[in-house]
């Protein structure tokens, strides 16, 4: 079974990518804390959960959401399915007629960011440590939302063809303006969001989706014009969970 | 061991809730948009139920080994009362789980075929692994950095929106004397550092700091190390396309 081997090798990599970790942590629990780890074998345990479940989950993503997630990014950036749905040819398209590309960027950085399983770490402890205030479900959502919204902007940038810079340097101007509103406890928060949405399952549906319309689009590149989207993929959740933020606060006043 | 079960099944059932969005949006968008037939039914199933299970695995793990060992670990630091330590420890964390960081390999590589089609490196396979290669120290180094400077930063209770913020302001400066090539991968290589396992080690490293000092808040102070993480990359990257032009 071709599966059970994949399994393995997928276990084996994240295997390979946890081990070092976790043995950094134990010899600098023994060596410079000089002190037994607590629970050791639950640890152990843990961590062989994690290596499992990382593997799996891999393999399980390789199986199916990848190779789905990057035919549709090519097939809704293929220059025939365009032209099929406009009746332009491919040199004549203007950015509105993407329509389709920008829905799915939205759809797909949404919903990819709802499995991400960094961000479930960080609102799990968010939750803990906030007392309840900072609702689980509550911050995913937010943080979804701005990737779905950047995402979508930032193929929208590919499309026009207009400086990345441009748009970074708005969005973090947004991101003063917003710092100076929102309520404190939020900001550290919400400036990690940014870096956390962005892993497993995002980037590489994302990155395929970015390559795929670089190379649709006439006059851009792939190697030029394909990065970028896991930039915007990293801003606009910072925006959107200031503004869970400050919705939080109207919310409470009213 | 009941309790465990018991948990492990909860995991599982979230886990199923959470990639429902994903399965709804592929199907709606192949039915109604592309509309062409998908091979494998079986195979998509099976990989579906893979995933649920490996999320709930993960998040099962997280909660029983990595969260209480990244804050035991915290804890311990700041009893120690050894700043060299815990800058240390900080550092070779970044350092460490970024270089070996697969989705970081996949990146180098692609810029370095980048600056070979912009003619900033010969297109021979020497070039192109040295430039990948350095590349990755140079992303490991910020992160490591980032990792030092959020946990000095938790110590001072400096201003965190004024270091991001001074951070960014820095980032668009440097963009504007950094070669064009180069700017698309510094801006994503901020958001590919952050990895599945360092993200909750790194929070729970930055909550038990924050939480273990006097007057600081767990909410307020531990939070942020990740932000520092997504910011230097940028800015080491566009600082490394500077640098090769000149050597």
């Amino acid at each position: 079974m071709d599966l059970i081997r994949d399994s393995l090798v997928f276990v084996w990599d994240s295997a390979s990518d946890v081990l070092p970790i976790a043995i950094f942590l134990f010899a600098f629990q023994l060596f410079v804390i000089r002190e037994r780890i607590p629970n050791f074998k639950q640890i152990v345990v843990g961590f062989a959960f994690v290596i499992v479940g990382l593997g799996l989950f891999l393999v399980g993503l390789e199986q199916s959401l990848f190779p789905l997630g990057r035919l549709m990014a090519q097939q809704l950036t293929d220059p025939a399915f365009l032209e099929s749905v406009h009746g332009h040819v491919r040199e004549s398209l203007v950015w509105q007629d993407f329509y389709w590309v920008y829905l799915f960027a939205a759809a797909i950085g949404f919903s990819t960011t709802l499995a991400e399983p960094a961000l479930m770490a960080v609102s799990i402890k968010a939750n803990v440590v906030s007392a309840g205030a900072v609702g689980v479900w509550g911050l995913r959502v937010a943080v979804a939302l701005g990737v779905g919204f950047g995402v979508a902007l930032g193929c929208f940038r590919i499309i026009t063809g207009l400086p990345l810079q441009y748009f970074i340097a708005a969005g973090y101007l947004v991101v003063i303006v917003q710092t100076t509103m929102a309520p404190k406890m939020i900001v550290p928060l919400a400036y990690d969001s940014g870096g956390v949405t962005t892993s497993t399952v995002t980037v590489p549906l994302i990155t395929a989706l970015g390559l795929g319309l670089a190379e649709a689009v006439p006059g851009r590149s792939p190697l030029l014009d394909g990065f970028g989207l896991v930039a915007f993929a990293s801003l606009f959740p910072i925006i959107s969970v200031l503004a869970y933020g400050q919705f939080a606060v109207l919310k409470g006043k009213t | 061991m009941k309790n465990s079960l018991i948990a492990l099944s909860r995991d599982a059932l979230f886990s199923l809730r959470d990639l429902v969005p994903i399965v709804v949006v592929i199907a709606v968008f192949q039915v109604f948009v592309v509309k062409q037939p998908v091979s494998g039914f079986w195979s998509l199933l099976i990989g579906g139920l893979l995933v649920v299970a490996g999320l709930a695995f993960f998040i099962f793990g997280l909660r029983i080994a990595l969260f209480p060992i990244g804050e035991n670990l915290a804890h311990a630091l700041a009893k120690k009362g050894s700043a060299f330590w815990l800058f240390t420890f900080s550092f070779v964390l970044g350092f460490g789980t970024t270089i070996a960081e697969p989705a970081l390999l996949a990146v180098a590589e692609e810029a370095a075929e980048v600056a070979v089609g912009a003619g900033v490196i010969e297109n021979d396979e020497a070039a192109i692994e040295s430039y990948a290669l350095g590349l990755r120290l140079v992303v490991a180094l910020s992160v490591g950095v980032a990792l030092l400077l959020g946990v000095f930063r938790i110590l001072t209770n400096w201003s965190l929106p004024v270091m991001i913020i001074g951070g960014y302001v820095l980032v668009v400066i440097v963009t504007t004397i950094a070669p064009p090539e180069i700017v698309g991968v510094a801006y994503d290589s901020g958001g590919v550092t952050t990895s599945t396992v360092t993200v909750p080690l790194v929070t729970a490293l930055g909550v038990g700091l924050a939480s273990s000092l006097k007057g600081r808040n767990a909410m307020t102070d531990g939070f942020g190390l990740i932000a520092f993480a997504s910011l230097t990359p940028i800015l080491f990257v566009l600082l490394y396309g500077i640098a090769r032009q000149w050597i």
